[in-house]
């Protein structure tokens, strides 16, 4: 976990170096904006990585010498098949059809993505139908 | 069934297969693919779906090149020829390139090549396809309505995107279209993280990680920070087209460069979110095809974290002509990604060096990858300089400039297919129609963007359907064209081999006798991948248990000081 947070620090402490430059230099503030975001972007999941990988014992992914049997037992939850991302991205679209031709187009969009929300959250809990 | 996985036994233990295995009585024929959440399956509909789109892509391209072939061409009118161009270069960079690189074979191969079951959130995924599809259809759907597709050029810039100059529903699908295959980009910028970061097997840290994973960890690293920016413009856009705010137009108080400043904000790490994925590429085919390990690996994974770190800081080098640009500021940045880019450059001709080079279809499309990328970049490194800049922006030399880059990703991305796709589908491509598919595309690509260099510097410009005032051009206009020709010439034989090889050449686990997980397991894999796994000691699993003799050697120097033959690991 260590390198994964390091990473995401160095980027993120990158941006900060680059955005007060550029804040200092420039006369505009968008980019100055957007690269404080991209730096928040990086150090708020890194840090955050940073303080777990302190506190928790290496994983077998971590460990140069791990053999397979150390990564014996349960890996995940994998679904199956499922109906409800196809659902959501449908209603998504008509989301967006709605954008371009009118707003009656929301009633079957946001109907399927309500639908595939209730749908997909069920499933999950229920560890998948089909 | 949600299946409860239990990890993957030892390699040498011949494992019995999962109890779960085939137990998914799920739906069948069209029903299985639009339900499957499987990552294979799924990065095999990118994999169709982003191709068709390159060919859609590339019959626009030829009505432009052979309109561009006479100087009064009469193939298109204005209007369309304006609608063409920027269909071409949206469906390209956000259709094809795009979804090609960090959708079809990341999704194939990178769960692969760390050991995993699938990718961290299946559903997500499936889920980043549909809307990009859905996304595709919106866009292009736009030729169907009364006033034809957008036409403000890929990179709708303000004032002309705006609801006076540029009415009707074309311009609002675009719109909406990249809305859809903007929100699938961030899903699988999260997927991809997620999943590398939690789903790498035992023993594979994240400094073993083949190079192609390490590439699309950064890319989906970018991702994450570019493309929100993009939606949110996207939206003020279309806010300022429908609802009246005035955030681009100076009349009502707005900042037309704004947009600018927000597009290529996304637009440049764009370019190497589309670059990355294909670097990857490259750097695994080189090293297999030589028989090598990669050289300098450290140094191509800093390489790339530098690279990205710089993308985010050199965004308004497309905007110096502009004149309210800091420049040399985003001067400075532009010439600094020279750098990392020249490592790389050098860490593959090192990886080829002194290798026992096998020149397959795959390593010559990756050595014409190098070839052509080489020549977008150093021409990349003049653009960067303003003053040169002046002088060619919004001429055909920065058109050859990205064609140079973009049309080496198509040769990388070809070689990525004759790589992979024998791992997924479990069929070889055919090598020798591969081979003259490959000098087809090669000498077509350079044909069609050296011309443009010259017609650049003599002063053509981009984004005109006609140059009836200076017909000297008409020469290199035509060279261009040929070269167009051929290389769509190459992409026709290309489906001529898919047609010819179908189910011919059984592949086997290995045929290239490669170095990373994916080739351990069977062609096609099994649903989630892996009945059994190789003790992982150095950056080549695969290889080392297959040459048991030869001690695993990290990066390809010393031996590990552990080095186990991975056939006498403990049986547990
Ligand atoms: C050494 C690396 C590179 C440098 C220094 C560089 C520099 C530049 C510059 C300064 C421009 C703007 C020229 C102008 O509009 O007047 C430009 C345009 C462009 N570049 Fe690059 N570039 C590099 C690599 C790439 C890569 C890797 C890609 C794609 C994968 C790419 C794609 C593009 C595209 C699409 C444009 C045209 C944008 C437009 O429509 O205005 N470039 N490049
Ligand atoms: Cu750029």
């Amino acid at each position: 976990m260590k390198v994964e947070a390091k990473i995401l620090l160095g980027l993120g402490l990158f941006f900060g170096l680059m955005f007060a430059v550029y804040w200092r230099w420039s006369i505009e503030d968008a980019g100055g904006v957007m690269m404080f975001a991209g730096m928040l972007l990086c150090l708020l999941p890194g840090s955050y990585y940073y303080w777990w990988s302190r506190r928790m014992k290496a994983r077998p992914e971590d460990n140069p010498y791990a053999t397979q049997t150390q990564g014996a037992g349960v890996v995940g939850a994998f679904p199956g098949s499922s109906i409800w991302p196809f659902t959501m991205a449908f209603g998504a679209f008509f989301v967006v059809l709605a954008l371009v031709f009118g707003v009656w187009f929301l009633v079957p969009g946001l109907f399927l993505m309500v639908w595939a929300m209730f749908g997909g959250t069920a499933e999950g809990r229920r560890g998948g139908k089909v | 069934m949600t299946d409860l996985l239990e990890a993957p036994a030892p390699a040498p233990i011949p494992a019995p297969v999962p109890a779960h295995e085939e137990e998914h009585h799920g739906p069948t024929g069209i029903l299985k693919w639009m339900t499957s959440t499987d990552h294979k399956v799924i990065g095999l509909s990118y994999t169709v779906t982003s191709v068709i789109m390159l060919v859609i892509g590339g019959i626009f391209a030829e009505i432009i090149r052979v309109q561009l072939s006479t100087p009064n061409g009469s193939l298109v009118s204005l209007a369309q020829y304006n609608e063409l161009f920027t269909m071409h270069g949206s469906v390209m960079i956000y259709l094809f390139a795009g979804p090609f690189a960090f959708g079809a074979l990341a999704n194939i191969v990178v769960p692969l090549q760390i050991g995993a079951p699938d990718m961290a959130f299946p559903r997500l995924n499936a889920m980043s396809y549909w809307l990009y599809l859905f996304g595709s259809i919106t866009m292009l759907s736009g030729f169907f309505t009364a006033g034809g597709a957008a036409n403000f050029g890929w990179v709708a810039y303000a004032p002309l995107s705006n609801s006076i100059n540029t009415p009707g529903a074309g311009a609002d699908l675009w719109i909406g279209g990249l809305l859809l295959t903007g929100f699938s980009a961030i899903f699988t910028g999260v997927n991809l993280c997620a999943t590398v970061f939690y789903l790498r097997a035992p023993g594979m840290t994240m400094f073993r990680m083949p190079i192609f994973t390490w590439n699309l960890m950064v890319t989906a690293i970018l991702i994450l920070l570019a493309f929100p920016v993009l939606t949110a413009g996207l939206v003020m856009l279309y806010c300022d087209r429908h609802f009246g705010t005035h955030i681009f137009s100076v009349a009502g108080g707005g900042v037309p460069v704004l947009w600018q400043h927000i597009f290529w904000f996304w637009g440049h790490p764009e370019v190497y979110i589309l670059a990355l994925p294909f670097f990857g590429m490259v750097t695994e085919i080189i090293a297999v095809f030589s028989r090598k390990p990669v050289f300098g690996y450290k140094g191509m994974v800093f390489a790339t974290l530098s690279i990205a770190a710089l993308s985010l800081g050199v965004w308004a080098h497309h905007m110096f002509t502009t004149g309210v640009v800091l420049l040399p500021f985003f001067s400075i940045m532009s010439l600094l990604i020279a750098v990392p880019t020249g490592i790389k450059m050098f860490n593959w001709i090192g990886t080829m060096w002194r290798g026992e080079i096998w020149f397959s279809t795959a390593m010559l499309m990756a050595i014409g990858f190098l070839i052509t990328f080489l020549v977008g970049g150093l021409t990349g490194i003049y653009l960067a300089s303003p003053p040169l800049d002046f002088f060619t922006h919004d001429t055909y030399f920065v058109v050859a400039h990205f064609h140079s880059i973009v049309m080496a990703l198509v040769l990388g991305g070809m070689a990525g297919l004759y790589y992979w796709g024998p791992k997924i589908t479990g069929y070889l491509l055919n090598e020798t129609i591969g081979k003259i598919q490959f000098w087809f595309l090669f000498i077509g690509t350079q044909v069609f963007t050296i011309p443009l260099y010259i017609l650049g510097l003599e002063g053509m410009p981009r984004r005109v359907a006609m140059y009836a005032h200076d017909p000297q051009w008409k020469l290199l206009n035509d060279v261009s064209t040929l070269g167009a020709i051929l290389i769509g010439v190459s992409t026709v034989l290309f489906v001529v081999n898919i047609v010819v090889s179908w189910k011919k050449y059984p592949a086997g686990d290995n045929p290239w006798d490669a170095h990373t997980l994916e080739w351990f397991t069977t062609s096609p894999p099994p649903h989630h991948n892996f009945y059994r796994l190789p003790q992982i000691r150095s950056e080549r699993p695969t290889w080392d248990y297959n040459h048991p003799g030869h001690q695993a050697a990290p990066h390809g120097h010393h031996p590990a000081p552990d080095a186990v033959p991975a056939d006498e690991v403990p049986v547990p």
